[in-house]
């Protein structure tokens, strides 16, 4: 009987401690414990030719300026490649905080293209929980420009389709990682080329400063072809950030920005100097 | 006598508990806004999920937000918001204790509007700096609301701002919170 009037004792009395504990505490106790999702996994919607699985947030409207001088590696005679420029101009907007979709063209080859974007799951932490995000692009590009190497060149030869599955991690505050399943569908080649193409994107986000970060990316190309003038993409760039801006320096052996083109058929050698300078300047209105 | 003994402690042990639970109140959803005026743009951005409670018998406040729950019109703003200026991964909540002084009304939640004076500490992006500031304590049919407003130099908070952007976000940004508090039962 002692024993249980020691134990009711205490009982009261860390009872009553407890009550008289202090007051963040208890806020501390009653806080919810909410979803954490990860934000700024990059920074644009691009990470140096390719997207990232970054989607505009809804009714947002992104302009997007990028250009590829000639090659560096070309001599005086282009003045290191900067008397040549390819530009792409393009309208990507947020139709839900998940859903965006763009329009673009390309001065090279004069291609038109249209892309969606669905972002289908977002690295989160707390009481949801989820290591990574992924998000689904699906793009669709018609050339305008003639291409003679075709023996018909008709309207259906012109068009080409891209599909890729971007899986990206936030790793920790300053590195982002992303991986990019890619699938072209050139509805016309020529006979030392495929029809169809995998390709394996690499690419990553490292934070330098609050505002500048190191990004590059690499494209494998999984699907072999007899023709061996094409070269795997590969890009680096610098990316400052102010505001609603975001800018970024590249050099990368791709000349072109559209999808088909540069994961399919770059030709530019990265290491025997056949590369492009470019800048990708961002604007969210 | 020892079934006597066991009530006693029993009934002390309650006592204990209930005084202690007396004259605290707490919100989950408080009200804080933010508004900042600079040249070039007025920004604000608000959180409806702010934790508080008040202890009228000791005179004490507490307030817990997450800042990730303050919203904002523009999205991408919000983002700059948490990443570039709060580092909000880092620094997941502010907090506010402090202690005022009870006028006697209030202490027995008589109706009226009672002028307090409250004193403490406000943590931001993990910086604690002392604040005083006048709050409004309000009792209506049983029913306690609190209200202040402050000023907030983003620099004593160590909230680094661009000089390119400095024409965007003021150095001051005024707090204004608002809470609607229920008594506070323990679970």
């Amino acid at each position: 009987m002692k024993r249980l009037t020691i134990l009711l004792c205490l009982f009261g009395l860390s009872f009553s401690l407890n009550a008289q504990g202090d007051l963040l505490s208890i806020l501390d106790e009653e806080q919810d414990e909410e979803v954490n999702y990860t934000s700024a996994t990059f920074k644009g919607q691009r990470l140096v030719n390719g997207h990232t699985v970054v989607t505009r947030k809804a009714s947002e409207l992104e302009f997007l300026i990028s250009h590829r001088f000639g090659r560096i590696n070309s001599g005086i005679d282009d003045f290191f490649g900067l008397d040549v420029a390819n530009v792409r101009f393009s309208l990507e907007y947020g139709i839900t905080d998940r859903i965006t979709a763009g329009i673009g063209r390309n001065s090279l080859q004069k291609v038109y293209d249209g892309f969606v974007k669905y972002n289908l799951m977002r690295q989160a932490s707390g009481s949801v929980s989820s290591p990574l995000t992924i998000t689904g692009l699906s793009s669709v590009a018609i050339r305008t420009a003639d291409n003679f190497d075709f023996a018909e060149d008709d309207f259906n030869a012109k068009v080409s389709y891209t599909h890729q599955f971007l899986i990206a991690r936030k790793v920790d505050e300053k590195l982002s990682l992303q991986l990019s399943p890619t699938y072209v569908h050139r509805n016309r080649v020529l006979e030392n080329q495929e029809n169809d193409n995998l390709a394996l994107g690499v690419g990553g986000r490292m934070k330098l400063t609050q505002r500048i970060a190191l990004n590059a990316e690499y494209f494998y190309r999984l699907t072999e072809e007899q023709t061996n003038a094409f070269k795997d993409a590969f890009g680096v760039g610098i990316e400052i950030e102010t505001g609603g801006h975001v800018f970024h320096l590249n050099f990368t052996n791709a000349r072109s920005m559209a999808e088909r083109a540069f994961i399919t058929e770059t030709t530019g050698d990265f290491f025997n100097g056949d590369i492009h300078f470019g800048f990708n300047i961002s604007r969210v209105f | 006598m020892k079934t006597f003994k066991i009530l006693f402690v029993l009934v002390l042990a309650l006592l204990a508990v209930s005084a202690n639970a007396q004259g605290r109140y707490l919100t989950r959803t408080g009200h804080i806004k933010f508004y900042s005026h600079a040249p070039l743009e007025d920004i604000e951005a608000n959180n409806n999920k702010v934790l508080s409670i008040v202890d009228l018998s000791k005179g004490q406040v507490a307030v817990d937000l997450l800042i990730k729950a303050f919203e904002f019109e523009k999205k991408l703003m919000q983002e700059h918001f948490n990443e570039n200026y709060m580092e909000s991964d880092k620094y997941p909540k502010s907090t506010f204790k402090g202690d005022f002084n009870v006028p006697d009304g209030l202490k027995s939640m008589d109706d009226g509007t009672y002028e307090v004076d409250v004193d403490g500490e406000l943590t931001i992006h993990g910086v604690k700096q002392p604040l005083r500031t006048k709050a409004t304590l309000k009792v209506a049919n049983g029913n306690l609301t609190g209200a202040l407003s402050f000023n907030v130099r983003v620099k004593d908070y160590k909230i680094k701002i661009p000089k390119v952007v400095v024409r965007n976000i003021a150095e001051e940004v005024e707090v204004t919170a608002t809470f609607e508090y229920e008594p506070y039962q323990k679970n």
